[in-house]
C-alpha cells in the first residue's frame, strides 16, 4: 500500500450533510485538524431535502414554550422509546443551535416584530419551526457549508469510504475510501472518526432518499464491531408523490397539513377523524369544526388529526387505501387548494407549488395532490453516548440520522434538522477532545488497507457476473413488500431467509468497464451497507413483537409495555448479524412528572 | 453567440408518447454524449418510451440496462440539489425536472455535458472553478445581538436576501455566462453568476458589515459582465440574477468610488456595527471605523 495517498487528521467526518458539517466546523473551532470526507459534491447532502423547518423552542410565537415541552412532545412522539438525555439535551440546546445559525448567515422567515417565525407541525404542542418557506433544509446546509469553507476545512468530495481501519487496541483509527472520480484508493488515518453519513432509503423501493442514502455509516460502524439499536424503527413520511411513476416517493412537506391541508379518501371525506388513538384522543380535535379554528386559536382548541405524529397518519392512510378508497393512483387526496388562497400557498409552499406544477404538471393551488407513505427517515441507527456521541466503539463517534436513540421508534418533523445541529456540534466537540488527547502519530495498518482493497476491487475480477441494479432492484422489492409499512411474522422469516440469498448474489456481482467514475461498480459497494442495514432491521422487526412508532406487527397490533422498556440492538458476532434485548436507560424522576401533568 | 441552441426542443411540446395496450410501445432515441477529458463522441441508445418520467429518468434505465459504466452525478431528484445540470438537445438543464413530454420525441434526444466546464467523464463534468471561487469570499459578519439575544431583521428587509438564498448551485448560470464559457482565461479574475448572487446577498444582508466592494470591483471582476442575461434565463430557481444581484452590485461598485458615506448608510441603518471578529477586521476598510450616518432606510436597488 504504500503508494496509496495518505492523509493525516485528528478528526475525519464521514458525511457533508447537516450533522457532518456541523462537527465538522466544531471539531475544527476546537483546535482538530478536520476534514470531511462525502460521496457526492459539496452542498447537495440530502439535507436539502428537508422542508418543513428546524424544531426549537424558541418561544417566538407561542411564549408559552420551553423545552419542557419540547422534550415531552418529542418522547410521546417517539413512543417512550428515545434515549431521555438525548431528547433533553436535543429540547435544551436545540434554540442556540438555531441562533447560531443565523449569526452564521441563515436567513429564516421573520415575525411580525423581526424574530424567526415559527411554523406548526404533526406532534409539536406549540408553533416550534423556524423556518425558510419550505427549503429549510437548504438554508441550514448552505449555511453551515459556507462556514465550513470560511474556517478552511478540508472537504474531500465524491470519495466513497469503503472500511474503517482499527488499531490492535480495537480503536477506530482512519478509513480507507476510493476517489469516484478516478476510483483510486485514498487512506485517511485519523485519531476520532465520525461518521455523519445519513439515512438507508435505498433500501427500500419508494424512498424520498437520494442514491446516497445507502446505509453505509450503519455499515461501516457495524463491522468496526459498534452496536446498532432499534433498526427495526423507520419512518413512512404520511405524504410522498405517488404519480408520475418516476417521482414516486418524493417528499411532500409535512408544511402543507401545518398552514392549512387536509387528508380526504375517494369519497371526499376526512378520514383522519376517524383514525384519532387513544393516546392522542384528549389533545386532538374530534370534529372538523374545532380542528379548523385551531389554525387561528390554538389555546382554545384542540389540533386536527391531520397533524398527529407521521406513523398514526401513515398508518391511517395504508388503511385507507387499502379499503378501496384510494386515488386513481393508488394514493389518497392532500387538499391545499380548496382551503387556502393560491397567494398564500405559493407564499407558503414555494417548492413543493414548483415541484407539483413540474413533475406532475399539477398545479396544487387548484387542485389537490395525489399523495402516499413513502420511506423517509431511520430512527434506529447506531448506539451512542447521549452526551458524548460515542459509540461503542473507541474513536468512532455518529450523529444525525446515522445515530439512534434521539427519536425513538417515531420521529416527530423538524426533529431532525435540530438533531443534526445538536449532535453533529456534540459529536465534533467529544471527537476532537478525544483526538486532541491521543498523543502520536497514527499508526496505519498496511495489511488492513490491502485486504480492503483487494475485496473492493473484486467485481472487476468478475465481468461475467452478475449485475449489480438487478440484485439491487431484487432487495428493494423484497423490503419493500416483506419488511414495509405493516410487518408480520411470516414475511419477516422469508425476507431474512431472502436476504441470504441476496447477499451471496451481491458477492458475485460484477462490474463492467475501468475504475472511472463508473457507477456500476460504485451500487456493487453500496449494495454491501444496503445488506447490512436491511439485515439489521429485519432482524429488528422480527423480535419487536410489538407495534410502536414506525415499527408495525400485524400480529402484534399492540404496544407491549415491557418491548417497551428495551433496545433491540444488532451487532455482528462470528460474521454474522445478531440481535439482543439491553435495556433502555432510566429517566430520573423529576421528568417523569413531566408526562404526568394534565394538558 | 447564440448558447441556447436550440428552443425548440422545450418551446413546443408533441404530445408525450405513451404505451397503448396490445400496442409495442413507442421508442425513444438517446443520444448520450461518452468521453473524457482526451475527447468523446455520442453513443446512440434505443429504449421504449414510458409514461410520466423525467429526462433523468431515461438516463438512468441506460445505466441500469445498457451501460452499467455510465457516469452521471444526481442526487435528490427533486430539482433541490443541483447536481444534475448537463445540456439537453444544447439547453443548459436539470435532468430531473425536464420532462420527457416537454421534448419532441420522434427526434434524437442528446444530452451532453455542461460545456463551461472541463469534462471528467460522460456527463460528469470538473466543478472546482465554483469551489475555489466561493473561498474568495469573506464570509458573513453580523454585528452584535440585541440586549434579548436575538437578531432582528423585518421580513420585507431579508426578502431579497432569501431569493438569492434560494440557490441551488446548479451552476447552469455559470456555464452560459458569456464572459468564462469560451474565455477559460478569465476564470481566475472572474466570479460568475452563481457567486455575484452570494456577493449581492451578503451585501443587502441588513446585518452584514463588512465592505466587499473593491473585492467585487478588482479581484472578482464584476466590471466583466456585460448583462446579456443568459444566467438569468437558465436559473432554474428563477432567481433574477443580473436585475437583482449583478446590476446593483455594478452601481455600488461605482457608488463607491463617489461616495463611501452613501453606501454605508445604506448598508447599516440601525445602528453603529463594530467590527467584532477578528476575520471580519481582516477585511474591513479603514472607512468602516468611522462616524455612522443613517440615510437612506432601504438599499435603494429594491426592485
Amino acid at each position: 500500500m504504500a503508494e496509496l495517498e495518505t492523509h493525516h487528521f485528528d478528526v475525519i467526518v464521514i458525511g457533508a450533510g447537516g450533522a457532518g458539517l456541523r462537527a465538522a466546523v466544531e471539531a475544527s473551532a476546537a483546535g482538530a485538524r478536520t476534514a470531511v470526507v462525502c460521496k457526492s459534491l459539496l452542498g447537495k447532502a440530502h439535507t436539502v431535502m428537508a422542508e418543513g423547518g428546524v424544531a426549537a423552542a424558541l418561544g417566538n410565537v407561542w411564549p408559552e414554550d420551553n423545552w419542557k415541552v419540547h422534550f415531552r412532545d418529542t418522547m410521546r412522539g417517539g413512543k417512550m422509546l428515545n434515549n431521555w438525555r438525548m431528547a433533553q439535551l436535543h429540547a435544551q440546546e436545540a434554540p442556540d443551535r438555531v441562533l447560531e445559525l443565523e449569526e452564521w448567515g441563515a436567513v429564516f422567515d421573520r415575525t411580525a416584530d423581526g424574530r424567526i417565525l415559527q411554523r406548526d407541525f404533526g406532534g409539536h404542542r406549540y408553533a416550534r419551526l423556524a423556518h425558510v418557506g419550505d427549503r429549510t433544509g437548504l438554508e441550514l446546509l448552505r449555511t453551515c457549508q459556507q462556514r465550513a469553507v470560511a474556517l478552511g476545512i478540508e472537504v474531500f468530495m465524491e470519495c466513497k469510504i469503503v472500511r474503517l481501519l482499527k488499531s490492535p487496541e480495537g480503536a477506530v483509527n482512519g478509513a480507507v475510501g476510493f476517489w469516484r472520480e478516478s476510483g483510486k484508493f485514498v487512506v485517511f488515518a485519523a485519531k476520532s472518526v465520525i461518521i455523519a453519513s445519513g439515512g438507508v432509503g435505498k433500501t427500500w423501493k419508494f424512498t424520498s432518499n437520494s442514491w446516497e442514502g445507502t446505509g453505509d455509516g450503519h455499515a461501516l460502524a457495524l463491522w468496526a464491531g459498534a452496536d446498532m439499536i432499534d433498526m427495526e424503527c423507520v419512518q413512512f413520511h404520511p405524504t410522498g408523490m405517488v404519480w408520475p411513476p418516476s417521482a414516486r416517493g418524493l417528499l411532500v412537506t409535512e408544511g402543507v397539513r401545518g398552514d392549512g391541508g387536509v387528508l380526504r379518501n375517494s369519497e371526499g371525506r376526512r378520514f383522519m377523524f376517524d383514525y384519532i388513538p387513544e393516546f392522542y384522543a384528549k389533545e386532538t380535535a374530534d370534529t372538523i369544526e374545532e380542528g379548523d379554528q385551531w389554525y387561528d386559536n390554538k389555546k382554545d382548541f384542540r389540533r386536527p388529526p391531520e397533524l398527529l405524529p407521521r406513523d398514526e397518519v401513515a398508518r391511517s392512510i395504508n388503511s385507507e387505501i387499502k379499503a378501496g378508497r384510494g386515488s386513481p393512483h393508488g394514493g389518497i387526496f392532500l387538499d391545499i387548494a380548496s382551503r387556502r388562497s393560491e397567494e398564500y400557498i405559493k407564499r407558503r409552499l414555494p417548492s413543493m407549488y414548483h415541484q407539483f406544477k413540474e413533475l406532475a404538471d399539477v398545479d396544487i393551488t387548484k387542485e389537490p395532490m395525489e399523495i402516499g407513505p413513502t420511506l423517509h427517515y431511520i430512527m434506529g441507527g447506531i448506539r451512542v453516548e447521549a452526551d458524548t456521541a460515542a459509540t461503542t466503539v473507541e474513536g468512532l463517534y455518529a450523529a444525525g440520522e446515522a445515530a439512534g436513540g434521539m427519536h425513538g421508534a417515531n420521529r416527530l418533523g423538524g426533529n431532525s434538522l435540530s438533531d443534526l445541529l445538536v449532535f453533529g456540534r456534540r459529536a465534533g466537540q467529544y471527537a476532537a477532545e478525544h483526538a486532541l488527547g491521543s498523543p502520536g502519530d497514527v499508526k496505519v495498518d498496511e495489511a488492513q488497507v490491502d485486504s480492503i482493497v483487494e475485496a473492493a476491487l473484486a467485481p472487476f475480477g468478475r465481468e461475467s457476473g452478475e449485475n449489480p441494479y438487478t440484485v439491487h432492484h431484487d432487495l428493494q422489492e423484497t423490503m419493500q413488500s416483506l419488511v414495509g409499512i405493516i410487518r408480520t411474522e411470516s414475511e419477516l422469516v422469508e425476507a431474512r431467509e431472502k436476504l441470504g440469498e441476496l447477499s451471496e448474489r451481491a458477492s458475485a456481482v460484477g462490474s463492467e468497464g475501468n475504475r472511472w467514475f463508473n457507477p456500476g461498480w460504485h451500487l456493487a459497494l453500496d449494495l454491501e451497507s444496503m445488506l447490512a442495514v436491511a439485515q439489521c432491521t429485519t432482524l429488528g422487526a422480527l423480535e419487536r413483537r410489538e407495534s410502536r412508532g414506525g415499527h408495525t406487527r400485524d400480529d402484534y397490533p399492540k404496544a407491549d409495555p415491557e418491548l417497551g422498556k428495551v433496545n433491540m440492538v444488532t451487532r455482528m458476532s462470528d460474521d454474522k448479524v445478531v440481535v439482543v434485548r439491553e435495556p433502555l436507560p432510566e429517566m430520573p424522576d423529576e421528568l417523569k412528572t413531566l408526562f404526568e401533568e394534565a394538558h | 453567440m447564440a448558447i441556447v441552441t436550440d428552443e425548440t426542443a422545450t418551446a413546443t411540446p408533441a404530445p408525450e408518447a405513451q404505451p397503448q395496450a396490445g400496442e409495442p410501445a413507442p421508442q425513444l432515441t438517446m443520444r448520450l454524449w461518452r468521453g473524457d477529458e482526451t475527447g468523446g463522441e455520442f453513443a446512440e441508445y434505443q429504449l421504449e418510451s414510458l409514461g410520466g418520467e423525467v429526462v433523468l429518468d431515461v438516463v438512468h434505465r441506460i445505466q441500469a440496462e445498457q451501460a452499467p459504466d455510465l457516469a452521471v452525478r444526481w442526487n435528490c431528484k427533486a430539482g433541490k440539489c443541483g447536481s444534475c445540470s448537463a445540456e439537453i438537445n444544447g439547453r443548459p438543464r436539470l435532468m430531473c425536472m425536464t420532462r420527457m413530454s416537454t421534448i419532441d420525441t420522434t427526434q434524437p434526444i442528446t444530452v451532453s455535458p455542461l460545456r463551461g466546464n472541463p469534462v471528467i467523464r460522460d456527463l460528469v463534468t470538473d466543478v472546482s472553478y465554483n469551489f475555489a471561487v466561493a473561498r474568495k469570499i469573506p464570509p458573513f459578519t453580523p454585528g452584535p445581538r440585541e440586549a434579548d439575544g436575538t437578531y432582528r431583521m423585518s421580513q420585507v428587509d431579508v426578502d431579497r436576501v432569501q431569493e438569492f438564498r434560494k440557490c441551488i448551485e446548479c451552476f447552469l448560470c455559470q456555464n452560459v455566462c458569456h464572459v468564462i464559457r469560451d474565455h477559460e482565461e478569465n476564470k481566475p479574475a472572474f466570479a460568475g453568476p452563481r457567486y455575484f448572487a452570494r456577493l449581492a446577498e451578503l451585501e443587502m444582508h441588513p446585518l452584514d458589515t463588512l465592505d466587499r466592494r473593491e473585492l467585487i470591483s478588482r479581484e472578482l471582476g464584476i466590471g466583466l459582465c456585460n448583462i446579456t442575461k443568459c444566467c438569468t434565463e437558465v436559473c432554474p430557481e428563477g432567481i433574477h440574477i443580473t436585475d437583482n444581484a449583478i446590476i446593483p452590485l455594478k452601481e455600488r461598485v461605482v457608488d463607491a468610488r463617489y461616495d463611501p458615506i452613501a453606501w454605508l448608510g445604506r448598508k447599516i441603518r440601525r445602528k453603529p456595527a463594530p467590527m467584532s471578529a477578528a476575520e471580519a477586521a481582516s477585511y474591513a476598510p479603514a472607512s468602516k471605523t468611522g462616524e455612522f450616518i443613517s440615510l437612506d432606510p432601504r438599499p435603494v436597488d429594491k426592485a
